[in-house]
């Protein structure tokens, strides 16, 4: 049963499997295991970068294709969870209508790219889509009018999903509220979607993409459309990408270009695909656990550790709470160099 | 045959998962055309490759005038006095003719007697001197190959099928100015297939097949032995006459 | 590949197309100049734009050219280019900063001395860092794109954050020197110095560039490396060398265009090399990767199609690149100057 959910795809290692365990069950009772706004709200974006990861997974480490515009697709489901929320008014029809639109319009999108860029050269459209996701993100904070600008937009969702729908008491001391539902529909819906991916690069078609990015040659002489492959595989991702982007803007009720549009989220999902593990689909449940957790207590870490060096010339500053990013992206080029398979990789190697 | 300008010992060079050459062992004599002959895909252009440092033997051992070149990278094998007339003939069309001979001669300016050697074998190359490599057709193309092969004295030529696809008239021009080379003693390596011109330009010869030389020895041996032909070269031989 | 009939010495036939066809490109910027000026009411503010636009080009092709000649010599993809930029701008501008005396004199020649010397600082510091960018990051991923558009991505991110580290995070405002600030009129338009002298310096490089690589015999095997890289070493020059050399350049003239980009824009900040890719990319995507003709027009093309619509319709400014890349990969899907590749 649980080989079949899976898609008979399973951990392969002990360990990884252990982990990938003690991560479900601790996200499928985070509200209960670790009550406190903060960390519910690191679950539940535990939950979503981890569908987000495994989407851009799909693209690059089975399809072989660097995109930059991940945040966009991400995006475009967010704002379509936003606007139709704030134009049709709260309500459960506002929400699907918002998360169809954003992945149709995701898809559309990662199609019509594809079309100019796949089918001359696979790295045209890593740079087609770091251009064309820039100037998106730069049309949002433009066209205040419509998206709130750089404010972002503000909305309602369904009583039923918000703090102010109680409902029984309290279980383990924790109040049964809209908010709790809300976190199950983000959990649920990224638990469904991970499977569902899972089911995808392990039907025929992810073979065929698997072989594709072994040899496109070799597949294109036994007969495989390598660009159709490619294309499908990026408007599959690109879709994904939108929904796990609508969930996000269903918990946060609020989006805004630094939140779901900003070039450091895509490096966010760069560092957590690399270091979890390219093409594992799991690596993306570690990478995304184990980056999220990190930025919220690396930082307070560093500020501890550039304290104790105060006085030193330079060291305060490159251990600057700020400058995490540093530190992530020498992790992020060793990563790519040393063990290029990741985490799961390693673990699997290792078994 | 006591000092061989090119010497190969047990050569094996792999292509991705391919064992293509597998244990090579050749002679070049100094002065004259050795031929590299046998049918298609049997490890002939990978020889010249892996002499030329392309691709990398696995095993086994190439010496050029008693030096070992196995492991020199490419541009020092050159260096070392080898031109290469490749199988794609290698032309930079995006430059002139003039250009592309510039560039063949690595060790200074061209040589003006030789230059006027070069045009009185290849006279369209003077022609178009000044003109697009692109634009040449394809038999210029190959005397523009050979030419910057043939630009400054080199210790060893290797050549692969000069003649392949070009009309007999250009075959000929191609025909006599190798045979001119070779009585400048130049030592040349050619993999050939069209068996007239083997015949006629070859000193020695080399067969191969399978990733292996079958068989070595003079070239009016095996010319005037059809069984010897048949036995080793098989079909192929029949369809380039 | 036909044989030619007989041994009669004769070019390969063109067409009259094949003929036309390398020469359309270079019609695209003077045709894009008469849009310009049937679409702008007025003669001056078209001058103006134009002189910007075409400094912003000349701008853009300064840094864009290096990366384009690193992927033709040796299909190497530098995602990371942009922070040659930053870095450019920074070392500069912390040169003219020392410089201030000379900034400040009212004399065009000390002015353009210490311009002169912020921006041999910047080529020299991003040259160097080119060098072990290129020994570092890019060397042990050659031949593997998917590494190399990550590791360069990487790189990116941690130089830039070392900028922040040195320089500090918040943005430095600078004035330009004495002499170059201000305009001057010329048939009723005003025309930015600035901008004239950042046309003159980006033709002057351009044409040395092209001189080198036509006039030269590093020019030639640069160019021929970009073809058949194979055969260059065939022939005895170790493509590697010449490789590490164009990728320095590249580096210090990307640090060089960064020095005057910030001059131009009068802020830099850590991030500017990265926002500056994106029309990067898009100059060098529709000129043809690999090309450096394509490469100039496409960067001209860009700055005058930005300031055209800039003026005439802001917000479409920056989906206009998007709709001239769109378009230009239409007409030619590989560029407008496509690169010839042996095999």
């Amino acid at each position: 049963m649980i080989v079949k959910l899976l898609s008979g795809d399973t951990p392969r290692s002990k360990i990884l499997g252990a982990i990938l365990l003690m991560i479900l069950v601790a996200l499928a009772l985070a509200p209960f295991l670790f009550p406190g706004i903060r960390s519910v709200d690191t679950a539940a974006r535990i939950c979503v970068f981890i569908l987000l990861v495994a989407s851009y997974d799909l693209m690059l480490g089975y399809g072989g294709i660097v995109s930059f515009a991940h945040t966009m697709f991400f995006g475009m489901g967010a704002y379509g969870v936003a606007l139709a929320s704030t134009h049709m008014g709260r309500g459960y029809d506002a929400l699907i209508v918002g998360a169809v639109a954003g992945a149709v319009l995701a898809a559309v999108v990662a199609f019509l790219i594809g079309l100019f860029s796949l089918r001359v050269r696979a790295i045209f459209f890593a740079m087609i889509t770091l251009a064309v996701a820039s100037a998106v993100a730069v049309l949002v904070s433009q066209l205040s009018g419509l998206t709130g600008g750089e404010d972002g937009l503000n909305y309602q969702i369904p009583r039923e999903l918000t703090p102010a729908f109680k409902f029984g008491g309290e279980v383990m001391g924790v109040k049964l509220n809209g908010k709790l539902l809300n976190y199950y529909l983000v959990f649920g819906g990224s638990l469904i979607l991970f499977l569902v991916l899972l089911r995808i690069v392990n039907s025929p078609f992810g073979r065929v993409l698997q072989a594709i990015r072994e040899n496109d040659f070799r597949a294109e002489s036994v007969g495989y459309r390598v660009v159709n492959y490619r294309t499908a595989a990026t408007c599959i991702s690109a879709a994904v990408a939108a929904l796990a982007g609508s969930l996000y803007a269903i918990w946060l009720r609020y989006v805004g270009p630094d939140t779901v549009l900003s070039f450091e989220i895509m490096v966010d999902i760069l560092l957590m695909v690399v270091i979890g593990g390219m093409g594992t689909m799991y690596g993306a449940v570690i990478g995304a656990t184990v980056l999220v957790v990190a930025q919220n207590y690396l930082q307070e870490l560093m500020e501890v550790a550039s304290n104790s060096v105060e006085g030193v010339p330079l060291l305060p500053q490159l251990l600057d709470a700020d400058r995490w990013l540093l530190w992530l992206g020498i992790l992020f080029i060793l990563s790519v160099y040393f063990f290029p398979t990741g985490v799961v990789g390693r673990l699997r190697a290792g078994k | 045959m006591s000092d061989p300008i090119l010497k190969l010992e047990g050569v094996y060079t792999d292509i991705a998962q391919y064992h293509i050459l597998q244990g090579v062992d050749l002679e070049v004599p100094r002065g004259g055309v050795t031929m590299l002959l046998g049918r298609n895909g049997v490890g002939k252009t990978t020889t010249l490759r892996t002499v030329m440092g392309h691709w990398r033997a696995k095993t086994g051992k190439v010496l050029l005038d008693g030096q070992d070149i196995t492991t020199l990278p490419t541009p020092q094998i050159a260096r070392a006095g080898v031109g290469f007339v490749p199988e794609n003939m290698g032309i930079f069309s995006d430059l002139t003719v003039e250009e592309n001979m510039i560039l063949a001669a690595v060790s200074g300016p061209i040589d003006p007697a030789r230059l006027e050697w070069v045009f009185s074998a290849f006279p369209p190359l003077k022609t178009f001197w000044k003109g697009h490599a692109g634009n040449l057709s394809g038999g210029q193309k190959q005397m523009l190959s050979i030419a910057r092969a043939m630009v400054e004295e080199r210790r060893l030529y290797l050549i692969d099928e000069p003649t392949k696809g070009l009309a007999p008239a250009i075959i000929s021009t191609m025909a006599r100015a190798l045979r001119e080379l070779k009585e400048q003693g130049a030592s040349i390596l050619l993999v050939e297939q069209n068996f007239s011109v083997a015949k006629a330009l070859g000193d020695s010869c080399v067969v191969m097949d399978d990733g292996r030389v079958v068989w070595s020895g003079e070239m009016a041996e095996l010319a005037t032995d059809a069984g010897l032909q048949e036995r080793l070269m098989g079909l192929s031989m029949e369809a380039h006459q | 590949m036909s044989a030619a009939p007989k041994h009669a010495p004769t070019m390969a036939k063109m067409s009259f197309a094949d003929k036309i066809g390398p020469w359309l490109p270079m019609l695209l910027v003077p045709a894009i100049m008469v849009l310009g000026l049937a679409s702008i009411p007025s003669m001056s503010s078209w001058l103006t734009l134009t002189v910007s636009g075409l400094a912003m080009g000349m701008m853009i092709f300064i840094m864009a050219s290096g990366m384009t000649l690193v992927f033709g010599l040796m299909d190497v993809i530098n995602f990371g280019h942009g922070v040659f930029i930053s870095v450019g701008a920074f070392v500069g501008v912390s040169v003219l900063m020392v410089l201030a005396s000379m900034t400040e004199a009212p004399s065009l020649v000390l002015n353009l001395l210490a311009v002169l010397l912020a921006i041999i600082a910047a080529a020299i510091a991003t040259g160097g860092l080119g060098w072990a960018f290129e020994k570092v990051i890019v060397k042990p991923v050659y031949g593997a794109h998917l590494k190399q558009i990550l590791v360069t991505m990487g790189g990116l991110i941690v130089v830039e954050q070392l900028i922040v580290v040195l320089w500090g995070p918040e943005e430095i405002y600078i004035l330009r020197p004495q002499a170059l600030q201000g305009a001057i009129t010329f048939a009723g338009a005003a025309l930015e110095k600035y901008r004239l002298v950042a046309v003159a310096v980006g033709l002057v490089l351009f044409l040395g560039m092209r001189y080198v690589l036509r006039s030269t015999k590093i020019g030639l095997i640069v160019r021929a490396g970009v073809e058949n890289g194979e055969m260059v070493e065939a022939l005895g020059y170790r493509l590697r060398l010449v490789f590490v050399g164009v990728f320095v350049a590249g580096s210090a003239l990307a640090g060089l265009g960064g020095v005057m980009w910030g001059l131009y824009q009068e802020v830099i900040t850590a991030h500017m090399g990265q926002q500056m890719m994106i029309l990067i990319f898009i100059v060098v995507i529709i000129g043809g990767l690999g090309s450096v003709e394509g490469c100039f027009i496409g960067a001209l093309l860009v700055g005058l199609l930005q300031n055209y619509i800039a003026f005439i319709e802001p917000k479409a400014a920056l989906i206009s690149n998007i709709a001239l890349m769109v378009a230009i990969l239409m007409w030619r899907p590989q560029g407008m100057i496509p690169v010839v590749k042996a095999k």
